[in-house]
């Protein structure tokens, strides 16, 4: 059975380590925030200028001048603190940020990412993820494995302009976990009752087995 | 002790805040999303006969709020953002090119406006690089790693939102509201900024004011503010 959104964060989630700083993209990244491990400490950032972003706010304790890069409404925990837009960036840019975990469109097997344009359609901009991608030390993209169309988001090369030039490492997707190699694309793990040819199929890229190759535990 | 007569930035409306404000200027408005933008001021421009204008900001508001005012009475030439389309009057006059829009990074942008108002022409910065971002800059290698020569922004006005200043232009900024304010308010040939609280010079207490009053030249108490929440959300107990 292919992951729910819910699943691949909560996969996600494992690739946190103790005492780092993570920065979580909008959309399936968000969802990291609510599996992470009880035995791990992690703090998160968000770009438009904040450091120690809690969960979002009960009913009735709304503040609009406490929001995420995805402009919801969010809170603090203790410790946290907040900056301007230029300290941020010097964070990410600087790589004080450990992990940044986003969204993406495509990707290619060489780790570029494709993630904020679609040429003839509305172009939103690239917010800060340029920025992110050209700078952490360890990018993750959480993705379906296609699109809605059934065509495979893992590529030999993206089709779409590109985010970011070999900056992803790994990949979690609804059917798979997948490692940026010098050789390519690695299937290192395999969702619970999917195939490794089913995952194949579905990669419009060659795709090496990993010898220990094995089925994710959520 | 010698007393000393302070100078005073204190404007006494925001139609005064905005005076000089013309066709075809360049300005900024610090904001991301609708949160910490000067919501008296673009009131206020969107009423005046002023149009051709090139706006930086980070979004562009949504359709009737925020800079979505002024793209309505089209009063807007260009955009300079990272981040647009939280309204359709925006997609429609982008996609029918009544609207230029330059897109650029992120963090880009906000480093610009810092150098900017800081004395720094441009600077070099790895986001972009071999993306279309990139086209006509120059790329150059430091420590093998490859970077874009970015060149910094500055504004004819800058409009900023505080939560305290005083009348001397010292300001202090609430939760992520900040975001750009501080940046903008530096590169701004007048920077208007515009609060919630505004006290007498002297009151705020000097080791937290976020931006000196150096960088602003006009403040003023903002009559009322909205501060409408773009995405709502919470955690369902």
């Amino acid at each position: 059975m292919a992951l729910t959104k819910n699943e691949i964060a909560k996969r996600i989630a494992q690739e946190l380590v103790n005492n780092t700083y993570v920065n979580l993209g909008i959309g399936i990244p968000t969802l990291v925030a609510n599996h992470v491990p009880l035995d791990i400490n992690v703090e998160f950032q968000s770009e438009n200028g904040i450091l120690g972003m809690g969960p979002f706010p009960k009913e009735g304790k709304e503040d609009a001048d406490l929001i995420n890069a995805g402009k919801q409404t969010i809170t603090s925990l203790p410790g946290a603190v907040l900056f301007d837009s230029a300290v941020s960036f010097s964070m990410i840019r600087g790589n004080h940020i450990h992990l940044s975990v986003l969204g993406a469109m495509q990707v290619a097997e060489n780790g570029d990412i494709a993630n904020w344009k679609i040429p003839g359609k509305m172009v939103k901009g690239m917010g800060g993820a340029m920025d992110l991608v050209t700078s952490s030390n360890n990018i993750i993209v959480a993705m379906t494995h296609t699109n809605r169309l059934g065509q495979s988001k893992l590529l030999k090369r993206c089709t779409l302009p590109i985010t970011g030039v070999s900056c992803v490492k790994k990949i979690v997707t609804d059917l798979a976990v997948i490692e940026i190699t010098s050789k390519g694309f690695k299937l290192t793990e395999v969702a619970p009752g999917v195939s490794e040819e089913e995952i194949i199929n579905s990669t419009d890229a060659e795709l090496t087995i990993d010898k220990n190759l094995k089925t994710m535990v959520l | 002790m010698k007393s000393f007569n302070m100078i005073n930035k204190t404007v006494a409306s925001v139609d005064e805040a905005i005076s000089g404000v013309k066709s075809n200027m360049v300005l900024m408005f610090g904001g991301f999303g609708l949160c910490g933008i000067a919501e008296n001021c673009i009131n206020a421009l969107s009423k005046k006969n002023i149009e051709s204008l090139t706006c930086i900001s980070n979004n562009a508001g949504v359709d009737d709020f925020g800079l979505g005012l002024l793209l309505k009475k089209r009063q807007i030439k260009k955009m300079i953002s990272s981040y647009v389309g939280e309204n359709d009057e925006f997609e429609r006059q982008m996609l029918s090119g009544e609207l230029e829009v330059e897109l650029i990074p992120q963090g880009t942008l906000a480093e610009r406006c810092r150098a900017g108002g800081s004395g720094i022409p441009a600077f070099f910065t790895p986001a972009g690089y071999g993306t279309e971002v990139q086209t006509d800059k120059e790329v150059r290698v430091f420590n093998k790693k490859k970077y874009i020569l970015e060149h910094a922004l500055n504004a004819d006005f800058s409009f900023v939102k505080a939560w305290k200043g005083d009348t001397l232009g010292n300001l202090i900024y609430k939760g992520t509201a900040r975001n750009f304010n501080p940046l903008m308010a530096m590169a701004g040939k007048t920077t208007v900024a515009e609060v919630e609280y505004l006290v007498p010079a002297g009151e705020l207490d000097l080791n937290q004011i976020h931006t000196p009053g150096i960088f602003v030249q006009r403040i003023f108490r903002g009559g009322v503010y909205e501060k409408r929440i773009e995405n709502r959300t919470i955690t369902k107990s």
